[in-house]
């Protein structure tokens, strides 16, 4: 939503090199620069991150609540994705 | 055809301890308790760095100086964790700014009230923080996602204030007599106030029940009050100051303290708009407000120029 603080943006960051970047929350800028300072003297005041990621909310694409179920149905019979769902003798190790 | 009763869904949701997020439905009640809440949990951080604001340039050392601006900033970040969770219930940050600046949203009371001295700044450090975190800890679970990730992260940040505040008073009250006495002054000034910061009694809270209801809050009012009173008594007493109050008396019975109701009558009018420094609080906003005009113009005609340039190249 754009008012007189500019767009909205959604900020990820990531703690620790190699770790994946997660949302943290989001602030209003007017550019992709200011967004990022922002993103900084917001969300990491304290080294909460080493790299951070800020895009415009209006971008972020979302499923909706109400189709929850009908969406991720098809994930929901498939219990042979899972190593689990397999047999293996008791002597083999290490698999 | 299956219809879907999307106020089964929420209050199933409630009942499970489930998160409300903010595409879901949710009745419009909900929304606008929600909405008055946390705007207004908002206005307070911001409204908040006012009172000490006025010290930052007469902090007693460049040590206190760094602590207090660190503090400050932190406030004012608390403030936009909110605005946004607000925003993710469908108001604009336009509209909460509007209704700050109208005094058609309140903020909290307490900073209606002068800071008089360096001891007074400790002392918001020290017991209202404190009384914020009593209130925040347990909103950290409330029911509306945005609002709790919100509340998770304040609270983090938030002990530090409280330390920060209870450690400075400790210098003064330890301190020369002088110093101990403008420690006993700031902590008389401000218990009161502090107190009145968890709302009217349970009995007299006009929104309390459905807050409740709703898994908005967790504790009422009264019982949040006694747990800071209990909390925050041996504290006083380690400082070696008097208590604010003649009727603070251990009581086995209840396992907590006894003490003096704060004077509603007084509360009432500083959320009125008549209490020591309103006026000089909301003109200090409406001027901030007034004077980054300019700045966010700027801002917005640069943003402008680089789409432009964006869509030329």
């Amino acid at each position: 939503m754009s008012d007189s603080q500019g767009p909205m943006w959604e900020v990820f960051v990531q703690k620790k090199a190699g770790q994946p970047f997660v949302h943290c929350g989001n602030l209003h800028a007017f550019d992709k620069e200011m967004a990022l300072q922002n993103a900084r003297d917001l969300y990491t005041r304290r080294m909460e991150g080493v790299a951070l990621w800020v895009v415009k909310s209006e971008h972020i694409v979302a499923s909706s609540p109400e189709d929850q179920g009908s969406f991720f149905e098809p994930a929901n019979d498939k219990i042979f994705r899972h190593p689990t769902f397999y047999q293996v003798p008791d002597i083999i190790k290490h698999m | 055809m299956s219809t879907i009763n999307f106020e089964e869904i929420f209050e199933t949701k409630l009942a499970k301890n489930e998160m409300i997020e903010p595409k879901d439905w949710m009745p419009d009640n909900y929304r606008k308790h929600l909405i008055r809440q946390i705007s207004q949990h908002a206005h307070s951080e911001i409204v908040g760095m006012l009172p000490e604001g006025n010290w930052i340039t007469r902090a007693p050392s460049l040590r206190s100086k760094i602590v207090l601006l660190a503090k400050v900033q932190d406030e004012g970040g608390h403030g936009l964790y909110l605005y946004t969770a607000a925003e993710s219930l469908g108001i604009s940050r336009d509209e909460m700014l509007d209704a700050l600046h109208t005094s058609k949203a309140k903020y909290s009371s307490i900073f209606n009230y002068p800071t008089l001295t360096w001891a007074d700044v400790a002392a918001i450090g020290w017991l209202v923080d404190g009384a914020a975190i009593m209130n925040q800890v347990m909103l950290q679970r409330t029911s509306y996602g945005p609002y709790s990730r919100a509340m998770i992260r304040i609270c983090k940040e938030e002990s530090f204030h409280q330390r920060q505040g209870y450690e400075a008073m400790t210098r003064l009250a330890f301190g020369t007599p002088a110093q101990k006495s403008m420690a006993q002054d700031a902590l008389n000034r401000f218990w009161f106030p502090t107190l009145m910061m968890f709302g009217p009694p349970d009995k007299e809270s006009p929104n309390s029940d459905n807050a409740v209801k709703w898994r908005i809050k967790r504790e009422t009012n009264d019982e949040l009050r006694q747990r800071f009173v209990n909390q925050t008594v041996p504290q006083i007493e380690y400082l070696g100051l008097n208590l604010p109050d003649a009727n603070i008396k251990w009581n086995e019975a209840k396992n907590g303290y006894d003490f003096s109701e704060p004077n509603w009558v007084e509360f009432k009018n500083v959320i009125n708009g008549n209490g020591p420094c309103n006026k000089e609080r909301l003109n200090a906003r409406v001027n901030a407000h007034k004077n980054g005009e300019w700045v966010r113009a700027a801002a917005a005609a640069y943003a402008k120029k680089l789409d432009d340039q964006t869509l030329a190249a």
